[in-house]
């Protein structure tokens, strides 16, 4: 401790004296994964600037140009870098528009699974008893029914119900709702098993003592002290959900192929591995792998830098 | 020679700030049979010179110089193999927290027949009745229904029994208890406080008892060192410290008990806190807290900011004090001139 | 000890009966039991082939009875498990008893609900064990200091909040301008001293105070106890001091209750308790406190060991580590028995006069 100066540092020196930030500096794949991380959404992000075409116009679309190859491969039209898939559609664009997708439901689909999870936990944890029967219950039961059984229910029953062509318009929030649900329990028990850690902790006894309210309580004082676990499993949540949707759409149950998102651009390219044109699947597989293995990475670093002993993954 | 030689000992931790000096030209002696306390604050240190003596300092730590003569061998620079041969045979540990040494999944029999042979060529069933022996001596009841025991079964009390009759397993030379009994309740602590110095006395075993509870050292050690932020401040006989003591900082320590205070008063407090290793400052470590470092006269001694204070020799007791060095020199000059 | 004197000392006033002048806090028969079963689903097993309900407690507290007069620091010590945290945790309602009734300035408190209990809050204030756990990481001092202030004088405006915390920050040697810093920032001693005056913002007549001091260094202990003195001198409070820590009450507490395995054994002013303690256990408390005077320690030993709460002793809970005990104690449950000087002790050889 040393208080040599009476001024307190700010929240960038703070940052800078952090134990994260000295660990980040040091550690090479960390910033290796971030960097790659970084640039897949900057460039998922602006799609519409970088792709040369939009693959949701289907004027731009030539279907004489379809399966042409990458541009290393004899036969390849130089306006299509990475070639072209069994529908013309430019790869790269496509691919662009695809990352988006895929990102876009995958911090959809955890931002409902935290705020359902949090929540259920810190009720579950703080209050304990009947409630965290109910909600841990609750979370067994959800446990129980896989993403994919879900999805297929769900997707099963909007189709019959309200028509495909409502679920297909609707797919990217479908997606969030479905991933979001099937999974708010592995936040919800993180969450509660921290908080029962912290709650066992003289600073709640304090705020008890000093007759503040439950619910401030637990958003105040206890909630704040959950926050890394809660980070760190955010991480791991978004590759989760990232391969789920891939998942669901190579079997057909998630992104429609006129809106693909990586893992429909995968089930899509799959019919034409036999037939020689393996760049339409390979390379938005490829890119899959490289989004999701550098968070993986990065959600592995983060948790041993912040090691919560009680994360389960 | 003395049995235990620790001499300029500098021990130091590789953080990220930068290295940092977990103690500093740490100096004693423990003879065959003797009874040393290392006295300090959380942080003075004396955790990590009793574990260095072993070279047990895990990394970031390490021993950047000075020795540890043991019989004459030197331990700082023995191989781990050697080293193993020592441990837990000539020289063993005692731990604050018991569940450090057992292994919650063995029964305390497993666990004191696997001790025994792996530093001595001897059946199990020999093993076992020395175990049974150990268990006898530390006034266990039912000695022999413990050994098929757990550890998870026994109270702490019971279990810091165990772990003295552990040390005591291969008749070692010296016994090095860390804060032995300051998770335990007062009445079980004064049991085995006093368990303890019975065994080292009849088997005339050496003990190095590393406490922060003066009352404790009083009763059970000959010799004591003061540790303070790192370095040694005091040392000498026990008895003579505790009555008489020089240093500034022992002083205060001592007077700073409840017990040498009118009841209702206000007790004699130290100001401020140990400073961090990190962060020493210049001079004596304890000068900023100091009430010493003016003269009569009022004006700072120059020395206790600047340079850091040696040991001078008060009676039985060596002092690192500028003050007490000062006075001492008056007290020279003065009695030449007489 | 003379044991004529202590035996006609005996008068077989009930405690209950005897009324000074109205104590502040008055624990009335508190029990409290933890359950050990978990839920109800845990708590059936088979037993000859019928399914049963099975529960087993822990009894943390049984059957305590304690007044705490306005002014004085009331200590109750103990050795870890006898029940003492359980005493201070009712007391503030972070627990609720069992059995019997906790009553603050003659108002029965412990059936309260929590917006019931908030004036109270204001008046009792709780300082806790460890300075490293009882400040949130992730609030700054300020923070932590203004969040009680807030809440009780909803009216203040932003310039009295600041001004009260400051005050209650220098009031403890707390540089107000440290108030940006977060808890981790500071000494373990420092942290104390905040949470003291975290305590002391909303202006409290009565602190618990659970292990204030054990948690820290020698040196620093000095001060906090200094600094509690120092507070209960100035705001005239009045003290639950909890601590383990004999050395501390002698200099601390005005009156003294040793507690045994959830039960009191013996109440006493300070000077008293420390000049002629009664209870067995009590004298084998005292002589076990390492001084700096002896060489050779001569406490009293005890058999054995405090026999879990969870099954408790039958009789006196004392009577399995008791040099004195006889049939008697083994069946009958002794109670606080007042002598003439003031003391009251739960002992059947001392009101046998055996002691």
């Amino acid at each position: 401790m040393t208080m040599t100066t009476n001024k307190a540092p700010s929240r960038l020196d703070r940052f800078r004296d952090s134990f994260v930030w000295y660990s980040f500096k040091r550690d090479r794949t960390a910033q290796l994964c971030l960097a790659v991380f970084l640039c897949l959404v900057v460039a998922a992000f602006s799609a519409p600037l970088l792709a040369p075409t939009d693959p949701y116009d289907l004027r731009q679309i030539d279907i004489m140009a379809s399966e042409l190859p990458p541009f290393w491969i004899d036969g390849a039209d130089e306006q299509y870098t990475l070639g072209t898939d069994a529908q013309g559609r430019d790869l790269w664009s496509i691919i662009l528009y695809g990352t988006r997708v895929s990102l876009l439901i995958g911090f959809g689909a955890v931002i409902l699974q935290a705020l359902l999870g949090v929540t259920f936990g810190l009720l579950a944890g703080y209050l304990g008893g009947r409630v965290d029967a109910f909600l841990m219950r609750l979370a067994d039961i959800q446990l129980s029914f896989s993403t994919l059984m879900v999805a297929i229910v769900v997707g099963a029953v909007v189709k019959a119900t309200l028509g495909g062509a409502f679920y297909s318009q609707y797919a990217v929030l479908m997606l969030v709702l479905i991933i979001g649900l099937a999974e708010w329990p592995q936040y919800a028990r993180t969450v509660r098993a921290s908080v029962l850690a912290e709650r066992g902790k003289e600073y709640v006894d304090a705020a008890r003592v000093m007759g503040l309210r439950s619910k401030r309580i637990m958003f105040r004082h206890v909630l704040p002290n959950t926050l890394s676990p809660i980070f760190v499993i955010s991480t791991v949540q978004i590759a989760n959900a990232i391969i789920s949707e891939a998942a669901l759409s190579f079997l057909g149950l998630g992104m429609p192929e006129t809106h693909p998102s990586l893992g429909s651009l995968i089930k899509a390219g799959f019919d034409y591995i036999q037939s020689g044109s393996w760049w339409i699947t390979l390379i938005p597989g490829a890119v899959l792998v490289v989004l999701v293995l550098s968070i993986n990475l990065l959600g592995d670093w983060l948790r041993d830098v912040m090691n919560p002993r009680l994360y389960k993954g | 020679m003395a049995l235990l030689e620790v001499s300029q000992l500098d021990v130091r931790f590789a953080l990220r700030q930068g290295e940092v000096k977990a103690i500093r030209d740490v100096s004693f002696t423990l003879e065959r049979g003797e009874r040393l306390g290392i006295v300090g604050e959380s942080g003075a240190g004396k955790s990590v010179a009793a574990f260095s003596l072993l070279n047990l300092i895990s990394k970031p730590g390490f021993i950047a110089g000075g020795s540890i003569r043991f019989e004459g061998q030197t331990l700082n620079t023995m191989s781990e193999r050697g080293l193993r041969k020592i441990r837990g045979n000539r020289i063993s540990m005692i731990f604050q927290d018991p569940m450090m040494t057992l292994n919650p999944v063995l029964s305390i029999g497993e666990q004191m027949v696997e001790c025994l042979k792996a530093h001595r060529r001897i059946s199990s069933r020999e093993a076992r009745a020395i175990a049974l022996d150990k268990l006898r001596q530390v006034q266990i009841p039912s000695p022999e229904k413990r050994l098929d025991q757990y550890p998870h079964e026994l109270s702490g009390g019971m279990r810091q029994r165990i772990i003295i009759a552990i040390a005591l397993l291969l008749d070692p030379d010296i016994i090095i208890a860390d804060e032995p009994t300051t998770a335990l309740d007062v009445t079980i602590q004064a049991e085995i406080m006093a368990l303890l110095l019975d065994l080292c006395e009849q088997h005339n075993v050496g003990l190095i008892l590393i406490t922060h509870d003066l009352g404790v050292v009083s009763q059970v050690t000959q010799r004591m060192l003061v540790m303070y932020a790192g370095r040694v401040i005091e040392q000498g006989p026990t008895r003579e410290i505790i009555n008489d003591p020089q240093h500034p900082y022992t002083q205060g320590l001592i007077n700073a008990l409840p017990q040498m205070a009118t009841p209702g008063e206000k007790l004699n407090q130290i100001r401020g806190s140990m400073p961090s290793l990190s962060n020493l400052p210049s001079g004596c470590a304890f000068h900023p807290r100091c009430d010493f470092i003016k003269r009569a006269d009022g004006q700072t001694r120059p020395a206790c900011v600047e340079q850091v204070p040696g040991f001078v020799q008060t009676g039985n007791c060596q002092v690192a004090c500028h003050m007490v060095a000062e006075l001492l020199e008056d007290r020279r000059l003065k009695e030449e001139g007489q | 000890m003379s044991t004529q004197a202590s035996a006609a000392a005996v008068n077989h006033i009930p405690a209950d009966n005897i009324e000074t002048a109205a104590p502040l806090l008055q624990i009335r028969g508190l029990k409290k039991r933890f359950s050990l079963s978990g839920d109800f689903l845990e708590q059936l097993r088979f037993k000859g082939g019928k399914l049963v309900r099975h529960q087993e407690h822990v009894h943390a507290i049984n059957g305590v009875n304690l007044d705490i007069s306005r002014g004085e620091a009331l200590c109750v010590v103990g050795e870890s498990g006898c029940g003492k945290s359980t005493v201070a945790r009712t007391v503030m309602g972070l627990l609720s008893p069992s059995e019997g009734e906790i009553h603050y300035d003659g108002q029965r408190i412990d059936n309260l609900n929590s917006r019931q209990l908030l004036p109270y809050r204001k008046r009792m204030q709780m300082i806790f064990q460890n300075p490293y756990a009882s400040l949130n990481p992730r609030m700054t001092i300020q923070q932590t200091l203004e969040e009680p202030l807030r809440l009780h004088h909803p009216k203040w405006n932003r310039q009295q909040i600041a001004d009260k915390v400051e005050e209650v920050m220098r009031s403890v040697g707390i540089d107000p301008d440290w108030g940006k810093r977060f808890g981790h920032e500071f000494s373990g001693g420092q942290r104390q001293r905040i949470a003291i005056a975290r305590a002391l913002a909303v202006d409290p007549e009565f602190i618990v105070a659970d292990e204030p001091i054990s948690a820290l260094d020698v040196s620093i202990q000095a001060q906090v106890l200094n600094l509690l003195m120092e507070a209960q001198h100035e705001r005239h409070l009045t003290y639950l001091f909890i601590t383990h820590d004999l050395a501390v009450v002698e200099h601390f507490g005005t009156r003294v209750a040793v507690m045994y395995l959830g039960t009191v054994c013996e109440i006493a002013t300070t000077a008293t308790l420390f000049a002629k303690p009664r209870h067995p256990y009590t004298q084998a408390l005292l002589s076990s406190i390492p001084r700096l005077e002896d060489d050779r320690p001569q406490h009293i030993r005890l058999e054995g060991e405090v026999p879990t709460p969870v099954h408790l002793p039958s009789g006196c809970v004392f009577h399995g580590r008791c040099p004195y005990a006889n049939a008697r104690c083994r069946q009958e449950i002794p109670q606080l028995q007042l002598h003439n000087d003031g003391t009251r002790v739960a002992c059947h050889a001392v009101e046998e006069g055996r002691l």
